[in-house]
């Protein structure tokens, strides 16, 4: 039992985080049809950014937050710079073209800091939390809290400011936002700088738990990707708990199969939602409309 | 006699009733033509009858074989072929090669010759290229043979649709809107190349909106309201049935139908 | 007009490519460029058997390097720890990439767009973990030498020599490729990419022949993954890794999607690139990056299609 809700914390932990790469992948597909493999880049410029602010002597509150502020601009000049001049692509094109986007911004990390793992103090010291025979660390907590208040605070933006309500519009139906007057264009630049916000922020709060590197988006990448279909892609909802799923299963599989095997229980537990739901937990059946 | 048989066919999505009970029979070289207000379920009754859907009621029989559920691409090798409303061309191959594909069926080669390009398949790809060639001939496209089908203007590609749908020598074709889109003289050649697809022996259930043509064209007619069945009879039946005037006709359409009879 | 009808025609194409293989060992400087031109073959099997799957029937995978992996390790643990024939080996991995497409694919081919890329991804995934887990049997994350090919007694050794059997093995996939592009076959297959529902009115049994041109690019990739563990003789889980896929489907993309020649250009591309871009040292990945991304924008019908129209204007 002990052991069972120890995989249960762990599992939680990474899984919000996945379920925070899942939303800004969410965000950003519901706006624009574009599924963006650089918001796991997002994770590491906020940890990165902040741990190099922080060795440069800035205090890590404002360390973090020019973190933030350096990913929401890289997110902005993603869209400007190789998104809306690659409007018509097709799909598949797009991909690639965050792709390239995700080697480039990870070979520019390489050349702005190092090859090396780095971490973060924990915000609140590093003694275990012991709960039920199990145990939890401070951070793990803050993580929760974090995520919990960007949940909410996105859910507050798009249901009560205009801005966001904006947003929905455009995701529901972008020609129906151009005819009310709505700038679809700044929205879909609002959508990538507030995904590369999120993706920042949550790697921050993992960086003392997970420790990061140059290259460790394209994990958060593909992880926040399978959570976001596992969820039936472009449902807020589904994105959380396809992210917290596979966090868990993650958790389960190193515990109970083997810490080896840990990415591939994940990612076949996904191949066996999709086949009996081909269209994610929250996608619901599809018509075909012809 | 009866080549397709539909009876009290049915489907809801997510509580709504979009065809509720329907039944038709249509004969060979017969025009049966379905016609109702947007939304009354007519292409939903295609999607139904092809396999697209699956049924929640009801059964389509198929020259006397019960075909309910069976998969589209089986029922088009028993000769249940249709073209589409929102027209599904192949953009990327060229026109010809958009009614060789409606040739599939035909064909006949293996993975294993296609791979390794056996001499069968040379003359697998002649036959169906002169087939093809000549259906185009028919439909009166011969000229946009080798041009991108994408490049193509609406009416043409209607035509080209029907084009493809004959190369899969059907003994019922399903049109859904052939003329929508189509100028008068675009119109006129659908209206001929109907009449010798019926001659031919087949038998045409249409969905159309022009009702000039289906009034004419049609042997029957079929009225569909709310996703059920109003009226069906023979077009002056159907015409002067004053429940379909006020459901669906109006004032405009049936003077419009008048003027068609003149 | 030669320049034309190499760009359209079926003879065309296989001619060009004929010529540029015999035009390489005349003009490489040393050996090394040979061995990168071999390299360019093997990846440009491996892209077409991806053009297929992408460019003919419009099915993404984003795992296909999984089946590169297959291949490889094949070649490299048959030899060694079943005392099979290293040419032997090729055959039944190819075999096998056949054998998993097909089991695989069955159901992962009925999913659409993005949950087909994420399936995809998965299984290259699993095969990679697979790989570097396994280490009695594969070496583990340092992979496993591999034993020299020998053919009927005569041992493949030194570039040159590989440079011809690469290139053999690209003509032949080549020459298979564009047979069944115009194939009824590959009629099905590019119809099937533009609308399944009117393929499928028309007769196709779209579920089939997905499958069909899924294992015929796992074959195309597994015997890839063969000849770069021969050549090489050594070989690493990263093989089957995720960036490999990517860089498969970088090179159909970039080529020009569903083009025979498209694909032997985008591998000639991410192949040589990286070579070129050593000397660049740290700063390497950063512009591989952007220049996938510049060519994705302002070519975003990849290098091969845009060529073509623009020979086909001159010409006309």
């Amino acid at each position: 039992m002990a052991e069972f809700l120890q995989l249960v914390f762990s599992g939680l932990t990474v899984g919000v985080v996945y379920a925070l790469v899942a939303m800004g992948f969410t965000l950003v597909y519901n706006a624009s049809d574009v599924i963006n493999f650089a918001q796991g880049d997002f994770v590491m410029i906020g940890g990165m950014g902040t741990v190099f602010l922080a060795s440069a002597g800035i205090a890590l509150p404002l360390a973090a937050l020019i973190a933030v502020l350096a990913a929401v601009v890289v997110g902005l000049l993603l869209h400007r710079l190789a998104i809306e001049p690659a409007r018509r692509a097709t799909p598949v094109t797009l991909i690639m073209i965050t792709i390239g986007a995700s080697i480039f911004i990870k070979g520019v990390a390489l050349i702005a800091f190092d090859k090396q793992f780095h971490s973060l103090p924990a915000f609140s010291g590093s003694d275990p939390i012991a709960v039920a025979g199990a145990t939890i660390l401070p951070q793990s907590l803050w993580v929760a809290s974090g995520a919990l208040a960007l949940f909410a605070g996105l859910s507050l933006f798009l249901k009560k400011t205009l801005l966001g309500k904006a947003l929905l519009a455009t995701a529901a139906n972008r020609l129906a936002a151009r005819l009310v007057g709505i700038n679809v264009a700044a929205i879909l630049a609002l959508a990538f700088g507030v995904s590369a916000a999120i993706g920042a922020v949550a790697g921050i709060l993992v960086t003392p738990i997970t420790l990061t590197r140059y290259d460790v988006g394209t994990l958060f990448a593909l992880k926040g990707f399978a959570a976001a279909m596992v969820g039936g892609m472009g449902h807020p909802f589904g994105a959380i708990a396809g992210g917290l799923a596979i966090g868990l299963l993650e958790a389960f599989g190193a515990g109970y199969v083997s810490s080896t095997y840990k990415d591939a229980v994940a990612f076949l537990a996904i191949l066996l939602v999709l086949f009996v739901m081909p269209r994610g937990l929250f996608g619901g059946r599809s018509v075909e409309r012809v | 006699m009866t080549i397709l048989d539909v009876q009290g066919l049915g489907i809801s999505f997510g509580g709504v009733v979009a065809v509720d009970d329907v039944s038709f029979t249509v004969a060979p070289g017969e025009v049966f033509s379905i016609i109702g207000p947007n939304g009354a379920g007519k292409t939903t009754l295609f999607n139904l009858v092809t396999g697209i859907y699956h049924a929640d009621r009801g059964r389509v029989r198929l020259a006397g074989a019960d075909v309910t559920g069976v998969a589209p691409h089986l029922l088009a090798g028993r000769g249940l072929v249709r073209t589409f409303q929102n027209l599904q061309i192949f953009f990327r191959m060229s026109a010809l090669e958009n009614v060789m594909v409606g040739n599939h069926l035909a064909e006949r080669t293996s993975l294993l010759s296609d791979l390794f390009g056996f001499p069968s398949v040379a003359r697998q790809n002649r036959a169906t290229r002169r087939r093809a060639l000549d259906l185009l001939e028919r439909v009166g496209l011969a000229r946009y043979a080798d041009v991108a089908a994408g490049g193509l203007p609406y009416g043409v590609l209607k035509r080209l649709e029907i084009a493809r749908a004959l190369a899969a020598n059907p003994k019922v074709l399903l049109l859904d809107e052939p003329a929508a889109g189509c100028n008068a003289v675009e119109t006129e050649a659908i209206d001929a190349l109907i009449g010798e697809i019926t001659r031919a022996g087949i038998a045409v259930v249409l969905i159309e909106h022009d009702m000039k043509l289906v009034m004419r064209i049609s042997d029957r007619v079929l009225v569909l309201a709310q996703g059920r069945r109003l009226a069906e009879g023979q077009p002056r039946t159907v015409r002067n049935d004053p429940s379909v005037i006020a459901a669906y006709l109006g004032e405009h359409g049936a003077r419009e139908a008048d003027r068609a009879y003149g | 007009m030669m320049l034309a009808a190499a760009f359209t025609s079926r003879r065309g194409t296989l001619l060009l490519l004929v010529a540029v293989m015999l035009l390489v060992p005349l003009v490489a400087p040393s050996s090394f460029y040979l061995r990168v031109a071999a390299l360019v073959w093997i990846f440009a099997l491996a892209a077409l058997g991806l053009t297929i799957v992408m460019g003919y029937a419009g099915q993404v995978s984003l795992g296909h390097a999984g089946f590169l992996g297959i291949g490889a390790y094949a070649v490299a643990i048959g030899p060694r720890h079943l005392a099979l024939d290293p040419l032997l080996s090729l055959a039944l991995g190819a075999l096998l990439c056949g054998l998993v497409a097909y089991l695989v694919g069955k159901p992962i081919l009925k999913l659409k767009g993005y949950y087909l890329a994420i399936a995809t991804l998965g299984f290259g995934l699993i095969v990679a973990l697979v790989l570097a887990s396994e280490s009695a049997v594969t070496g583990g994350p340092d992979g496993m030498p591999v034993a020299r090919l020998s053919l009927f007694g005569w041992r493949v050794t030194g570039a040159l020599t590989w440079y011809w059997v690469t290139a053999g093995a690209l003509l032949l996939g080549a020459l298979l490729a564009l047979n069944v592009e115009a194939s009824p076959t590959g009629r099905a297959l590019r119809a099937l990419h533009d609308s399944e529902i009117a393929a499928a009115g028309a007769g196709v049994d779209v579920a089939s022949k997905k499958l069909a041109a899924f294992v015929i690019g796992a074959v195309y990739a597994g015997i890839a993954g063969a000849l770069l563990a021969l050549m090489n003789g050594l070989i690493t889980p990263e093989t089957a890794g995720f960036m490999h896929s990517i860089e498969l489907v970088a090179m159909v993309i970039i080529g020009g999607l569903g083009s025979v020649t498209g694909a032997v250009v985008g591998a000639a591309f991410l192949v040589v690139l990286p070579q070129a871009l050593t000397s660049l040292q740290e700063y390497e990945q950063a512009v591989l990056g952007l220049l996938i991304m510049v060519f994705m924008i302002f070519l975003p019908s990849g290098i091969v299609p845009t060529l073509r129209r623009l020979v086909l204007e001159r010409a006309s």
